[in-house]
């Protein structure tokens, strides 16, 4: 082996690697900004692609808070073309900065009219509810001798001290739909009452909505406030616990679509947004939600239960939106500063 | 030092073309350097101390302050730093000491195992320690009531990380001692116990404080660790990485960034000193110290390397393991399944492809830089005046630059909206630009040592024989430093497939690299998938070790049979 093979075989080994690089055909590509889970966006881009193989989308995912901060600081020069799966609660943010482009997709007709964005032309459009769901380990429940959990409230037992994980709401949209829904349904003053007696008993705090459940799920900690697909697919998965949907009522949050205004793809974002809205895309979110946008859907997953819809409480959108800052502000300077992790 | 600039010609001949050309070059490659470690660094001062408005002063600064929880962040990352400087310094050295200074069998062995860490990324402990000491841990037991989210898993797991580290240091500072000394010391008939404290740790002093230096840097710069096993715990790297990407507060971003620059750029400054004073350690007369065999000290070291390498190894071994148990706690079974649905079907193996592409790059293009730049710094002449200490102080300067910080520096930089090379934003290119720049120091210091053991000589000769510079680099300068040249590349591939640090917010949605990749998966829970990616990017990293071991051996048998002498 002399130094002449040594180069040219690391030169040969280089261009194989530059060859194997991904080559880019000629298509339309579509910068997609989502929170939808990971496992969820494969199954949306191959059907879209299967009616539109001139399109191409690029995802990019993260979870609902760090995709709502991205968007805001892009406002200047959008990198988005298309908003996808991302909480309404943050499109009703982006709608009051005039970030979006109004637009009627081709079924709006066809879905329930609690779906859009209020407006003759809506600037959002619902594609299915996600809600609150508690994960709770029986296997440790059994062990730990740890109490039932029937409602928010059994939370608080000085039994559940570090037992539980909830996701920061900060970066998860998971975690601001059930602090919104503590504030909206037991009242301002004593909603942040109950955040602070709870923080009494949380662990950890995570930076995803899914996370909580998996934790519980592997009985790291026994408690897990997450949301109902990821407590359906972690207990598909066998993992042993009971999804619990506390009494008093669930938050939740409508993922949605949007398009960004001055998108330079202005035609193919219409039409994933016309998808976004047909019965085959509505078929596909019933497999992971159990409220989808259009309605008659059976949607029935295998752990949630059938009278889920009516568990959810009153929502006010425009009141969650309006009021982001303010509850997040609110919340970081209560909890997350006393930063000792708890015994 | 001083020959470095003088000219290698004889006198009365006028320089030709090519060796003229040896100024420019380097010029070139200062610039290259300028462009990406000073500039973003600068950009990154610049976002600091200019608010929203564009008004110069230190308002975000003040804000910093007042913003609660950031003094607790600050103490925090301190004394964390602090606590894993003193329990890494300690172990390491006794291992050193174990290695060099004892009769040990499987002295190479014990050598490989102590660097092990080195292989995978620094979240690799993180993962293990969760497994090891988490809830559903077997080892639970051992913290009692404490839970390892947090403090005492950070500093575990950044113990386990930096260990190599301060290892390579103290390695080196033990490997040579001048045996005259204990040879006085004996005849004088000092205790065992007074020999170690009077002649073996003055001896290895310097070495100490470069590793204790290191390891503090490297405890308070790390980031990875405290957000894959911090729990709630705030530390200023993790601080940063909430505000830029969490946030996209890019200014106060850049305050915590130079809030992490100032110590670590502070702790390589001092090292930097003394290892200038280090330089009249051994004179010439100095006979090297060779240990005899001793049961009462080799017995006990002996068993020191094996608890420690079985702790090593229960690391990696349990993040082997957890990507191969199908569902921890509750099924053991072992079977590919994080691996074909967790990483395979998800789509996620992409990002170990992308490490790859990444890897390979740096290493092919980083390696030639770092030795051409170097070649052209020490052998070569011409260029203006100050040129050279410039490139040497660039050279260094990476070192004390914490990945996070260059990270931030080159978002504040490249994605200005006037910079012209703003195309270069979120592409693969700038992912290996930042990889070759973050680990440019021992690199460099690699290169220019191997070809500081070549005589000038070599040079003159050719040039009094007319022979272009760049012909004697290829025949002769090239041939001979080889074994340098690989081990560059052997690191960079290495580094690059590891780093999460500068990449984390760098790369797009298509350069996703492994190691970041891990922490995305962990922070879905998924810990399956992560320890999955973990032990592909040992296993990667350990594949091309053992290439560069082959390669290495059969070189030396072929084209460096001249140094066997030396040897």
């Amino acid at each position: 082996m002399n130094l002449k093979h040594i180069v040219r075989s690391l030169a040969v080994a280089g261009f194989a690697l530059a060859a194997a690089l991904p080559a880019h055909a000629d298509k339309t590509v579509l910068n997609v900004y989502t929170a939808l889970e990971t496992d969820q966006l494969k199954a949306y881009q191959e059907a879209f692609n299967k009616s539109h193989p001139d399109i191409e989308i690029k995802w990019t995912r993260d979870s609902t808070g760090i995709i709502t901060a991205k968007l805001l600081a892009e406002k200047a020069k959008p990198a988005a073309d298309v908003i996808m799966g991302v909480a309404a609660s943050s499109m009703v943010v982006f709608d009051r900065e005039k970030m979006l482009q109004p637009y009627a997709p081709a079924n709006l007709k066809a879905l329930n009219p609690r779906f859009r964005s209020a407006g003759a032309t809506p600037t959002w459009v619902g594609m299915d509810v996600w809600g609150a769901a508690i994960c709770y380990n029986v296997a440790e429940m059994q062990k730990q001798g740890l109490p039932r959990i029937e409602s928010w409230k059994d939370l608080l037992k000085p039994e559940f001290k570090g037992k539980i994980v909830m996701p920061n709401p900060n970066s998860s949209g998971t975690g601001f739909l059930d602090v919104t829904a503590w504030l909206q349904m037991f009242g301002e003053k004593a909603g942040w009452d109950y955040m602070d007696k709870l923080h009494e008993n949380i662990a950890v705090y995570t930076h995803s909505g899914s996370k909580p459940c998996v934790m519980a799920g592997a009985g790291e900690f026994p408690v897990g406030i997450a949301f109902e697909y990821r407590a359906n697919t972690v207990r598909a998965k066998g993992a042993p616990i009971d999804i619990i949907f506390p009494k008093e009522g669930l938050g939740w949050d409508m993922e949605s679509i949007a398009i960004v205004k001055g998108t330079a793809k202005l035609e193919a974002a219409k039409k994933l947004s016309d998808w976004a809205t047909t019965r085959e895309a509505n078929e596909l979110y019933a497999k992971n939600f159990a409220v989808v946008a259009m309605p008659g859907i059976a949607t029935r997953l295998k752990y949630v239960p059938a009278d889920y819809e009516q568990r959810l409480v009153k929502n006010d959108f425009e009141w969650m939106g309006k009021n982001r800052d303010a509850i997040l502000a609110e919340w970081q300077k209560r909890y997350s500063t006393k930063s000792e992790p708890k015994k | 030092m001083k020959v470095a600039g003088l000219s290698t010609l004889p006198p009365g001949r006028r320089a030709t073309f090519s060796e003229r050309l040896g100024g420019p070059l380097l010029l070139l490659a200062a610039v290259a350097l300028a462009i990406f470690l000073l500039l973003p660094l600068g950009a990154l001062l610049l976002g600091a101390i200019r608010d929203d408005a564009g008004a110069f002063g230190l308002a975000r600064f003040a804000e910093f302050a007042a913003t609660p929880g950031m003094a607790t962040a600050v103490w925090n990352t301190l004394w964390v730093a602090l606590a894993v400087t003193a329990i890494t310094v300690p172990l390491a050295f006794v291992y050193a000491y174990a290695i060099e200074r004892a009769c040990l069998p499987l002295r190479g062995l014990w050598r490989i195992i102590g660097l092990s860490a080195l292989l995978g990324p620094s979240l690799v402990g993180a993962i293990a320690f969760i497994q090891w000491f988490g809830t559903q841990g077997v080892l639970k037991a051992w913290l009692g009531e404490t839970s390892v989210y947090g403090p005492v898993g950070i500093v575990m797991a950044t113990v386990y990380a930096s260990f190599p580290h301060a290892l390579m240091i103290l390695v080196v500072a033990l490997a040579t001692a001048d045996g005259r000394l204990y040879e006085a010391a004996d005849a004088l008939s000092a205790s065992r116990w007074r020999k170690f404290v009077t002649v073996t740790l003055p001896g290895a002093r310097y070495g100490l404080i470069s590793a204790a230096l290191v390891v503090f840097a490297y405890s308070v710069s790390e980031f990875g660790i405290p957000k894959v096993i911090g729990g709630n715990f705030q530390v200023l790297a993790v601080e940063i990485y909430v505000q830029v990407v969490g946030q996209h507060n890019f200014g106060r971003g850049a305050v915590v960034a130079l809030l992490l620059l100032l110590p670590v750029l502070l702790a390589f400054v001092i090292d930097w000193h003394l290892q200038r004073r280090q330089q009249s350690g051994l004179t010439a007369r100095a006979v090297p110290y060779r240990p005899r065999p001793d049961w009462r000290r080799d017995l006990p070291l002996l068993f020191y390397c094996l608890l420690l390498t079985t702790a090593m190894l229960g690391v990696l071994g349990m993040a082997a393991y957890t990507s191969l148990v199908r569902f921890w706690p509750y099924n053991l079974e072992l079977s590919l399944d994080h691996y074909v649905y967790g990483l395979a079907e998800a789509g996620v193996l992409d990002a170990w492809l992308n490490s790859l592409r990444i890897a390979g790059l740096t290493a092919l293009l980083g390696t030639p830089f770092v030795f051409f730049t170097a070649w052209l710094l020490e052998k070569g002449q011409g260029g203006p005046a100050g040129l050279r200490p410039l490139v040497r102080a660039l050279a260094a300067l990476p070192m004390g630059v914490p990945g996070l910080v260059l990270g931030i520096g080159y978002i504040l930089f490249f994605n200005g909206p006037d910079n012209p090379l703003n195309g270069l934003y979120h592409t693969l290119t700038i992912m290996v630009i930042a990889t070759i720049v973050h680990f440019y120091t021992p690199c460099h210091l690699t290169a220019v040592t191997a070809l500081k053991g070549i005589d000038r000589e070599f040079e003159a000769v050719s040039a009094s024989l007319k022979v272009s510079p760049f012909v004697t680099l290829w025949r002769v300068t090239l041939p001979v430093c080889l074994p340098a040249v690989l081990e560059i590349a052997r690191y960079l591939f290495i580094n690059a497939m590891t780093t999460v640090s500068a990449l984390v917010f760098l790369y797009s949605p298509e350069t996703l690299p492994a190691s970041v990749a891990i922490l995305n998966l962990d922070e879905a829970g998924e810990l399956g998938p992560a320890a999955a990616m973990a032990t592909l990017i040992v296993l990667t990293s350990a594949t091309i070790s053992l290439l560069y071991s082959l390669v290495t051996h059969l070189l030396f048998r072929r084209h460096q049979a001249w140094r066997q002498g030396q040897r």
